[in-house]
């Protein structure tokens, strides 16, 4: 899908460009110097310890932050540059999947999933209907439509928000993680169901998530993210297969490895012993 | 004495800066209200929920001033032999004063702090980030709509409680203590000018009452910490601020418009 919005853009070239990404956020870089390229027509994973900026990352690319250096180019178009009217233009062409859900409380799943439908769209009341009902139908979700967000559960508001990621059928997805809070068997439907929603639809998808075996069963690209750089990049076979201490710890969850567990603080001892602040 | 006038300077660039901020999103607002016509069912559903769901506490409220001012009016009055005067009385303090200035407070405490808790819990839940990235404006699908029906409703509200006022002086004056019913109406009628009481007290006063007490109140929700604290302080201010900004605002409009 193309719009006349967007320049000439080779096909073939990446969908989301980072290039020399810098992001700070109260004196603490969270990116320094990013690279990444995002392939077209591909489900490239996003993973890395919590905490080290990947939600950060999709509002960069999604335009809800600032980067301090850098640039980010979604479908040719540079997100930081472009005015205010071309950047919703470009938004309804990328769905996103908030961490949270994000579904707005006062209306029900049908209506959250109908929402960007009436607001972007003139269809009618009945083509409106048929859109919806398939999109829940497609998250398993379709006998939940009038139940309000605050009577789901927390996988069933994910895969709300999910169906209304899809609702104007975007060139590219970025899914915060979609997998977490979910039961096995809804893992393993969503995981396939990622993978047929973008070969069937001819998305991009951006998975950020901890599940390394799940999202590395769909991905046909893995970025690891640590310590604000990318540290492991490639096919899952071949992170699999990495020789970097990063990658290592990471794929294979192991405590030991230069990933801290910790939070950056005092060695625990002397906190201890200063006791309680005088 | 350095320390405190750092403390000072920063209150006051906090201060400054939120109502720098507060202006520019108050043009934001004007800006998408503008674009708002073909989609005013959005405003009236809001109307109903700040103006509708505020009909019973104005209506109850009214009556009761009403009767106070009835019952306060007949004292004095009947003193000089004036108690004919007293729908006058009632009606003038109504329209000029009590009326828009008795509903604004009320306006603000019901819906208000409602508009201000709403939009900082969408804002504290990510609904608003969401909708952006929905490629929706927030200003334009959520907080305008309210703007324009606070407008909206505030002057109707203000009416309101004044009618209702009105019949409640009726009520104590002519039912309970006996001023005759021809009297109340017919110097009401004499003496209540349409301009001087009706326009400028109800209608040019709850109009600006309801645009300062709404603007507030949809800043403090779209400018509020995104936290359960931020929001229920937020809530606070905006009841606290609005009813000083229609008290101090009543002191200049009435100077203005009932200086002869
Ligand atoms: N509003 C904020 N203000 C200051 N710092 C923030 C804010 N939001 C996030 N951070 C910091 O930015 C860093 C990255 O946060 P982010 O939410 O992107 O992590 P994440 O990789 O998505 O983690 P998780 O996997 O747990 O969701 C964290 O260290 C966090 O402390
Ligand atoms: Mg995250």
């Amino acid at each position: 899908m193309s719009s006349p919005s967007s320049p000439h853009v080779p096909t073939g070239a990446p969908i989301v460009e980072v290039r020399g990404l810098s992001f700070r956020r109260g004196g603490k870089a969270i990116f320094d110097e990013v690279d990444l390229d995002i392939p077209r027509g591909k489900v490239t994973a996003i993973m890395g310890p919590s905490g080290t900026g990947k939600t950060t990352l999709l509002k960069l690319i999604g335009g809800q932050l600032r980067p301090d250096a850098g640039v980010v180019r979604v479908d040719g178009l540079d997100v930081h540059a472009i005015p205010r009217d071309r950047l919703f233009e470009l938004r309804k062409r990328v769905g996103m999947l908030f961490q949270s859900g994000a579904l707005l409380t006062d209306l029900t799943v049908f209506e959250n999933v109908a929402f960007p439908l009436r607001e972007h769209t003139r269809l009618d009341e009945a083509l409106i209907r048929t859109l919806v009902l398939s999109k829940l139908e497609a998250v398993g979700l379709r006998g939940a439509r009038h139940l309000y967000p605050r009577e789901l559960s927390g996988g069933m508001a994910r895969r709300a928000a999910l169906a209304r990621a899809i609702a104007l059928d975007p060139m590219m997805v970025l899914y915060d993680e979609p997998f977490s809070g979910q039961d096995p068997i809804t893992m393993g439907i969503l995981v396939r169901l990622i993978r047929r929603l973008n070969d069937a639809l001819g998305l991009t998808s951006i998975v950020v998530s901890h599940d390394v075996p799940e999202t590395c069963s769909i991905a046909d690209q893995v970025y690891v993210l640590a310590g604000g750089k990318v540290v492991g990049r490639g096919a899952p076979a071949e992170l699999q297969a990495s020789e970097s201490p990063w990658v290592r710890q990471f794929i294979g969850g192991l405590p030991d490895g230069p990933v801290p567990f910790h939070h950056p603080a005092v060695p625990y001892l002397d906190d201890l012993l200063a006791g309680p602040p005088r | 004495m350095t320390g405190s006038l750092a403390a000072l300077g920063r209150w006051a660039i906090g201060v400054f800066g939120r109502l720098g901020r507060g202006h520019l999103f108050l043009l934001q607002v004007l800006g998408a209200s503008a674009t708002l016509l073909p989609r005013f069912g959005l405003v009236v559903a809001q109307i109903w929920s700040v103006g509708v769901l505020s009909l019973l506490i104005i209506i109850v409220a009214g009556t009761f001033v009403g009767m106070v001012l009835g019952l306060q009016g007949y004292n004095t009055l009947v003193d000089f032999g004036a108690e004919e005067s007293l729908g006058v009385a009632v009606a003038k303090s109504l329209t000029r004063e009590l009326g828009p200035v008795i509903a604004a407070l009320l306006f603000a405490g019901r819906a208000g702090s409602a508009l201000t808790a709403e939009i900082g819990l969408m804002k504290a839940t990510e609904q608003l980030e969401g909708m952006e990235m929905m490629a929706v404006d927030p200003l334009r699908r959520v907080v305008a709509p309210r703007f324009l029906a606070g407008l909206i409703a505030m002057p109707l509200l203000a009416a309101i409680f004044t009618a209702i006022g009105v019949l409640g002086g009726y009520f104590v004056g002519v039912g309970l203590l006996g001023v005759d019913d021809g009297a109340f109406w017919s110097q009401m009628q004499a003496k209540v000018e349409l301009m001087d009481d009706v326009v400028n007290g109800v209608v040019v006063k709850s109009l600006v009452f309801g645009w300062v007490v709404t603007w507030i109140a949809v800043f403090e929700g779209y400018d509020c910490v995104p936290t359960s604290e931020g929001v229920g302080k937020a809530t606070t201010r905006t009841v606290v601020h609005s009813s000083l900004a229609v008290l101090g605002l009543d002191f200049v409009l009435t100077a203005l418009m009932f200086n002869q």
